[in-house]
């Protein structure tokens, strides 16, 4: 037969995905009550490849997927909590590694001797042209530069993306927060 | 076929005896033979013929504007040339610098179709003898030959990377300010936009035009010229296909692409080494993880590094990922250009929802992953990682292939427009270079993981998947056998994941690669997917040249196409499987 059982079949996928996703609401409805699917602590659950059911999407931006740790947003230079110093010591390593080049770096010197300091004057990341790649992370000696979180980054002028030294400092305490595991292996690094 | 030959080295001297005044062995960090310019199709039909090397991967053009490693200045013609099992035979000719013409091998090979249209486009070499060579990427009123060392973009700021205004004293300067126009853009001298009337034919028109005016007197249908795309959603991207229409009848076909343009290679040559790995990413953004390998494979080759085996099975569990869901994107890809809407594409991606959520979780980033390092993987895959991963390859994955089955493989609708269409023969594969789904369906067993196994392949036990008619429904077939296959190679793979460290030696962001050339493949989900780079001795590739499986599949588009009709034509190139991003590199 032309039209047969295997069109069928077909639709009877599509059609029990369909009310799927309504038994599951009705299920979490009568089991935990009203209101309790649809909340950060069952993202887990409901995100998970086997034992998610029925509808999966998130209200982006009423409700967010959490970042896994090594996930790369744009590049930020961090600082010590107390001191307020950057870790950078303007050894422009990251410069130079940057596929894209889009890192500029001007050295501090001494103003009374004229020789070069281990610090960065001034430090632009133009992140209009920056490819996430974690190049300049991964290779900084000094665990001074970081990749960021952030991904709901705009404007309305391209220039208002190169950002300078203090638009790309964050403090170290941020740093732990948001790369908890890998700061751990840095300070038992440390401690060795 | 002479069966005492064997190694590449055997095949050299046998040639350097049956050829001796045409062909000797090349200069010294260089492989394979080289032949003289006139000797060229003589020597390329007794490889054919006598010695079996059916498939011609690649062509491409080194420039050496000065002496190098060797090599005299010159135009370098490189072929590679492969056997079912075994290869690669590379040849190398020298075409003059001031008027660089070399015979072409389309007759022999139309898998050169393309390829040699590409090199004329990019290098400004000629083919004598081709039967269509015009610009392929740029377009007929392009100014000069970009991939030349003394072509200079618009952009130019030093030959190099790294650039020396970046430290220790650099103030930002916006690119398009280096350009009097404040515009990626630059016009000969003497030229004026408003003066030009193109004095060649720019679209490509005249020969469908020619095709159209002789119409059939028995056919009572008007040939119509009828352009399908750049903007289709269809066509998968900016791809342009040309059709000569009788009736609903395809008379001819032509693909017409470099919508996407953006001289990949040229970036690649000014990058330094390491720099180029987030770079191929962006070449089939549908499956990035398995674009970075055969360039790591290809630099690792010149280094003489080997990645540890744990290193080594991370990238084969990526790979196959890769393949899985490109694959499955791919049928639903096809679903869609059926006219069956986005229900089996969602599927799709809700499988890939979850291998990007893996990915993203290895190495940051869900599509430019950016995960291969020149010896080894850039991280370790993590216990919560390989847990997804066994949660995906055991249970969730198996599942989605079984539903996909169940709605898809005896589906009428699909097996009345799939079946007997855009049939495919063997030999023709072959001899325009398909490599993928594509040739497999054809019936010809061939796959780089056994021809020439790279990686840990040969730890594990998979079939290669083979169709018996070549038309769109073996295709798909294919596709799902291959994903079952991916799936064993996955579950033996993280069964058996040995311990160890992820990196050979150290990493390091300044590189130095061996002077010599190497051409590194590997069976991406679209096909063979090659490098081939030139090092000098220094920290930047000198040739950078991808052999990129959909380009050289759309080859064939236009040969099987014909006779379809035009509703069948979405679901043909939806069966090849292109990325433009691949495509126009
Ligand atoms: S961020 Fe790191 S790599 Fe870059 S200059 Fe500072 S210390 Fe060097
Ligand atoms: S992430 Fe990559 S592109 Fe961006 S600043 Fe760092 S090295 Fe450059």
């Amino acid at each position: 037969m032309y039209i047969g059982w295997n069109i069928l079949k077909s639709l009877w996928i599509t059609f029990r995905r369909f009310v799927e996703s309504y038994i599951d609401d009705l299920r979490w409805l009568f089991k935990k009550g009203f209101g309790k699917r649809y909340t950060p602590e069952t993202l887990p659950v409901r995100q998970h490849p086997l034992t998610k059911r029925g509808i999966f999407t998130v209200q982006y931006p009423a409700e967010r997927l959490p970042l896994p740790e090594r996930f790369r947003g744009f590049p930020f230079l961090v600082y010590d909590d107390e001191t307020g110093k950057l870790l950078c010591t303007a050894c422009g390593t990251c410069a130079r590694v940057c596929p894209p080049q889009c890192i500029w770096i001007v050295r501090a010197t001494d103003p009374q001797t004229g020789k070069p300091l281990r610090e960065p004057a001034e430090f632009y990341v133009d992140i209009s042209i920056c490819m996430n790649c974690g190049f300049c992370a991964e290779f900084c000696p000094f665990d001074a530069i970081k990749m960021g979180h952030e991904i709901e980054v705009m404007a309305f002028d391209r220039a208002d993306l190169l950002l300078d030294l203090e638009k790309l400092r964050r403090p170290a305490s941020y740093d732990a927060q948001i790369h908890p595991t890998d700061y751990a292996q840095k300070q038992a690094r440390k401690g060795e | 076929m002479n069966e005492s030959i064997g190694s590449t080295t055997d095949i050299v001297t046998h040639l350097q005896e049956r050829f001796p005044d045409a062909v000797q062995p090349a200069p010294a960090p260089y492989q394979g033979i080289l032949v003289a310019q006139d000797r060229l199709v003589e020597v390329a039909t007794y490889l054919r013929d006598e010695l079996d090397f059916a498939y011609l991967s690649s062509v491409t053009v080194v420039d050496y504007p000065q002496p190098l490693n060797g090599m005299p200045a010159c135009y370098d013609v490189v072929y590679h040339f492969f056997q079912g099992r075994g290869g690669p035979l590379t040849l190398h000719v020298q075409a003059d610098r001031e008027n660089p013409v070399v015979p072409s091998l389309v007759p022999l090979f139309p898998s050169a179709l393309f390829q040699e249209r590409e090199a004329w486009d990019l290098m400004g070499v000629r083919f004598d003898g081709h039967p269509d060579l015009r610009r392929i990427l740029l377009w007929e009123g392009f100014d000069g030959h970009p991939l030349r060392k003394d072509w200079k973009e618009v952009y130019y700021e030093e030959e190099h990377k790294p650039f020396g205004s970046r430290f220790p004293d650099g103030r930002p300067v916006p690119a398009e300010s280096r350009s009097p126009f404040g515009d990626n853009l630059r016009y000969p001298p003497g030229w004026s936009p408003r003066d030009w009337r193109p004095l060649v034919d720019v679209w490509g028109y005249a020969p469908h035009d020619e095709l159209a005016r002789q119409e059939d007197p028995n056919h009572p249908a008007d040939r119509v010229v009828l352009n399908m795309g750049p903007h289709h959603p269809s066509t998968h991207g900016v791809l342009r296909l040309l059709v000569t229409l009788e009736g609903e009848r395809i008379v001819k076909l032509e693909p017409m692409m470099g919508f996407l343009h953006r001289c990949h290679e040229k970036i690649g040559e000014r990058n330094v080494w390491l720099g180029n790995i987030p770079y191929t990413d962006r070449l089939d953004y549908v499956c990035a993880m398995s674009n970075e390998l055969p360039y790591v494979l290809a630099v690792e080759k010149l280094l003489g590094v080997e990645p540890p085996p744990r290193a080594q099975y991370i990238r084969v569990i990526m790979a196959e990922f890769t393949r899985f869901l490109n694959h499955a994107v791919s049928i639903g890809f096809t679903g869609n250009d059926l006219g069956i809407y986005f229900t089996a594409m969602l599927y799709a991606l809700e499988e890939r929802e979850h291998i990007l959520d893996l990915f993203e979780m290895v190495s940051g980033s869900r599509l430019m992953c950016n995960y291969m390092r020149f010896g080894g993987v850039a991280h370790d895959m993590s216990e919560e990682a390989i847990a997804l991963a066994r949660a995906l390859a055991f249970e969730r994955l198996p599942r989605y292939l079984d539903q996909l089955e169940s709605y898809f493989t005896d589906n009428e609708l699909f097996k009345a427009r799939a079946v007997g269409v855009g049939v495919l023969p063997p030999e023709m594969a072959v001899a325009y270079g398909c490599t993928g789904p594509l040739l497999r369906a054809s019936g010809v067993p061939y796959d780089v993981r056994r021809a020439e196994p790279y990686f840990a392949y040969d730890d594990f036990n998979f079939d290669i998947v083979v169709g018996q008619n070549g038309d769109v429904y073996d295709r798909y077939l294919v596709r799902v056998g291959e994903m079952r296959q991916s799936l064993r190679i996955l579950q033996q793979a993280l069964n058996r994941l040995p311990d160890g460290p992820i990196m050979a030696g150290r990493k390091s962001a300044t590189l130095k690669v061996p002077a010599g050339e190497s051409y590194g493949r590997i069976e991406a989900p679209k096909g063979e997917l090659g490098f081939y780079i030139v090092s000098d001795g220094g920290p930047n590739p000198y040739r950078y040249h991808i052999r990129a499986p959909s380009f050289v599949n759309l080859g064939v588009m236009g040969e099987i196409c014909w006779g379809h009709l035009i509703a069948d034509v979405v679901i043909i190139l939806a069966s090849i499987d292109i990325t433009l991003g691949e495509v126009d590199r």
